[in-house]
């Protein structure tokens, strides 16, 4: 049943509507656990567009199967979508910085508090986003490190590479997912891929993760995968490269590759001169997970994260 | 530090007087924030004549950064012209981070060592606003030295979800005593009200012995608490037609604003103050969402 969770007057005939897709056997009891999956924070974002359809798709396909109620909003900020932008359009407000939200403030923070409260009360909620224009990277849990003993069997779930838990200090307390786990909502980030795209490969993996979680949450009869095993980074696990130097990055390695300390990443070309500015060296032993996928470099840009082993 | 296609970006300050580091005063950080660029402009050419007669006080120095962001505001963009980042937003900033991470974190390694720091701030909200002085309530501010700046009023607020990682919070963890200065404008130069910016961070050095200078005595604040500010909404979209000024007083019942259907120019909505009060912000943009905020009034204050 498809559900507007909030609808706000746009200036000119249309309306800005953000919708639900609520799943749920025929005959409920009131007791079902809930599940919701929301994508489309950013505009830039798309992975979870096609993540949610599938979802859909597959409960359709399947919907004897379903025993629990598994509400899809997957776009949340539905103009940013429309207008390739990140932000809410115009205000250039980061969205997923005005959660919980409120019925008196601007339009951000009023449809914030409406979706907030729409997802209130579910058992679980998981946010799906990509990373940016810049970089790309492997499937991955974020969460941090409040309720992890609640948090961490849920993202294992998931069938990522790799989850990376935040200590809660350095959490932006805007956020969905930390506004819903300060009122027992447990909720978690997945990013994949890079922003404007969609990477089937990467989406299926979570798609099948999310179906293996509604089994583990008891709402989902059916057979699934066994998720991957993930590696769990904390942040002193990650290794971060900046540029030095400014120009294009051309890439020497890929996401999901293997490197040792001193192995080429890249290197920084001045395009004009015709000289390599720098060439990027990895700083650590450890797995490619974020790759720079944009090629104009100033100085600081991020060029790689390279996760460390971890605990499997 | 180096850019792919601009060259070196440099961040310039001017520094006025010798020794003991008193103020620093940082102007726009976003490419949008002309009105805080044209405050620091006028404020650099007061503090120089001051400077020329001797009036900076022996012993202070005053250090004015009128931009760190002068490249978004020459390519026509509001945050950093590379990534989207936002200045602001990026502090206390990391050495080794990104472009906008360096910056916060350079700025900051200066800034900190000062007394106290002064920034001309933009609302987050896009409109014309009552000038004033903002404080975060972090436990470490004083009513009574915003009450220096002479401005009519000083807001005082709850953090917000993003205030810890913006340039006044930081200031303050470091024991600089912070106050963020609010113009009426941001996008568009007001002169008067820039004026009166300016006028009350000369008020403020001369008062705390930094400067000697002879200027109006300026007002006894008003102290508020953004909890007295009362959000008017509009019901329905369309063409904003303003009713009413900051600064104006309103009673509760008067019509403020009127929304016009912009396709048969019908009147859709009056917008009713809810509230006594003075106009504290009004919406500038010729159109409206429905929900947008259109007013903020201080409630229950008198003129």
């Amino acid at each position: 049943m498809i559900e507007t969770v909030v609808s706000v007057d746009l200036m000119i005939e249309e309306k800005l509507k953000i919708k639900k897709n609520r799943l749920c056997p025929d005959m409920i009891s009131g007791d079902e656990k809930r599940l919701c999956i929301v994508s489309g924070l950013y505009g830039d974002e798309l992975q979870g567009q096609y993540i949610c359809y599938e979802i859909i798709k597959r409960i359709k396909e399947d919907f004897d199967k379903l025993t629990g109620i598994v509400d899809i909003y997957p776009s949340l900020n539905p103009l940013g979508l429309d207008s390739r932008t990140r932000d809410i359009p115009d205000s250039e407000i980061d969205m997923n910085q005005l959660f919980p939200g409120s019925k008196t403030g601007a339009v951000g923070e009023y449809t914030a508090s409406c979706i907030f409260d729409d997802i209130k009360g579910a058992d679980v909620c998981i946010d799906l986003h990509s990373s940016n224009l810049f970089i790309k990277e492997v499937p991955q849990v974020r969460l941090n490190d409040c309720n992890l003993d609640k948090l961490l069997p849920i993202a294992k779930c998931l069938n990522t590479d790799m989850i990376w838990i935040h200590p809660s200090t350095s959490v932006l307390n805007g956020s969905l997912a930390y506004a819903l786990n300060q009122i027992g909502t447990y909720s978690m980030v997945i990013e994949l891929g890079t922003a404007f795209r969609i990477n089937k490969k990467y989406c299926d993996k979570i798609v099948d993760g999310l179906f293996y979680l509604m089994k583990f949450m008891g709402i989902w009869n059916s057979e699934s995968i066994n998720p991957h095993v993930p590696s769990i980074t904390n942040d002193k696990d990650m290794v971060y490269i900046n540029s030095e130097s400014s120009g294009i990055f051309i890439p020497n390695v890929d996401l999901y590759e293997k490197v040792k300390i001193g192995d080429e990443i890249g290197t920084i070309v001045d395009v004009i001169t015709g000289s390599v500015e720098e060439i990027v060296k990895a700083n650590a032993d450890g797995m490619i997970c974020s790759i720079r996928d944009y090629p104009v470099i100033e100085e600081g840009s991020l060029i790689a994260r390279i996760v460390g082993d971890g605990d499997e | 530090m180096n850019t792919a296609f601009r060259g070196e970006y440099e961040i310039h300050g001017f520094t006025y007087g010798h020794g003991d580091k008193s103020a620093c005063i940082v102007g726009a950080m976003r490419g949008n924030e002309y009105q805080q660029l044209y405050i620091c402009s006028l404020l650099a050419e007061k503090l120089s004549e001051i400077e020329a007669k001797g009036d900076i006080a022996s012993d202070k120095q005053i250090l004015l950064i009128p931009t760190l962001n002068y490249s978004s505001m020459n390519a026509g963009k509001v945050k950093w012209i590379a990534d989207d980042s936002d200045i602001n937003r990026s502090f206390p900033g990391n050495p080794k981070g990104t472009a906008t991470s360096r910056i916060a974190a350079a700025i900051l390694d200066i800034a900190k060592d000062y007394s106290y720091g002064i920034q001309f701030a933009s609302f987050y909200l896009h409109g014309e606003l009552v000038p004033h002085i903002r404080m975060m309530r972090t436990g470490k501010e004083s009513n009574s030295l915003a009450n220096l700046f002479g401005m009519p009023y000083v807001v005082t607020g709850m953090n917000r979800a993003f205030d810890s990682v913006t340039l006044n919070y930081n200031w303050q963890e470091f024991g600089t005593q912070a106050f963020s200065v609010y113009s009426k404008t941001t996008e568009r130069i007001d002169d008067e009200s820039a004026r009166i910016a300016v006028s009350s961070v000369l008020r403020f050095l001369t008062r705390m012995g930094i400067i000697r200078y002879d200027c109006h005595g300026g007002y006894i604040s008003s102290i508020i608490s953004e909890d007295e500010l009362v959000s008017v909404k509009s019901d329905s979209a369309g063409f904003f037609r303003k009713l009413s000024d900051i600064n104006k007083e309103v009673k509760r019942g008067d019509i403020i604003a009127e929304i016009i259907n912009p396709m048969d120019g019908k009147l859709k909505t009056q917008i009713i103050s809810p509230t006594d009060g003075i106009v504290f912000f009004v919406q500038d943009a010729p159109m409206v969402f429905q929900n947008t905020v259109c007013y903020k009034i201080i409630k229950r204050l008198h003129q």
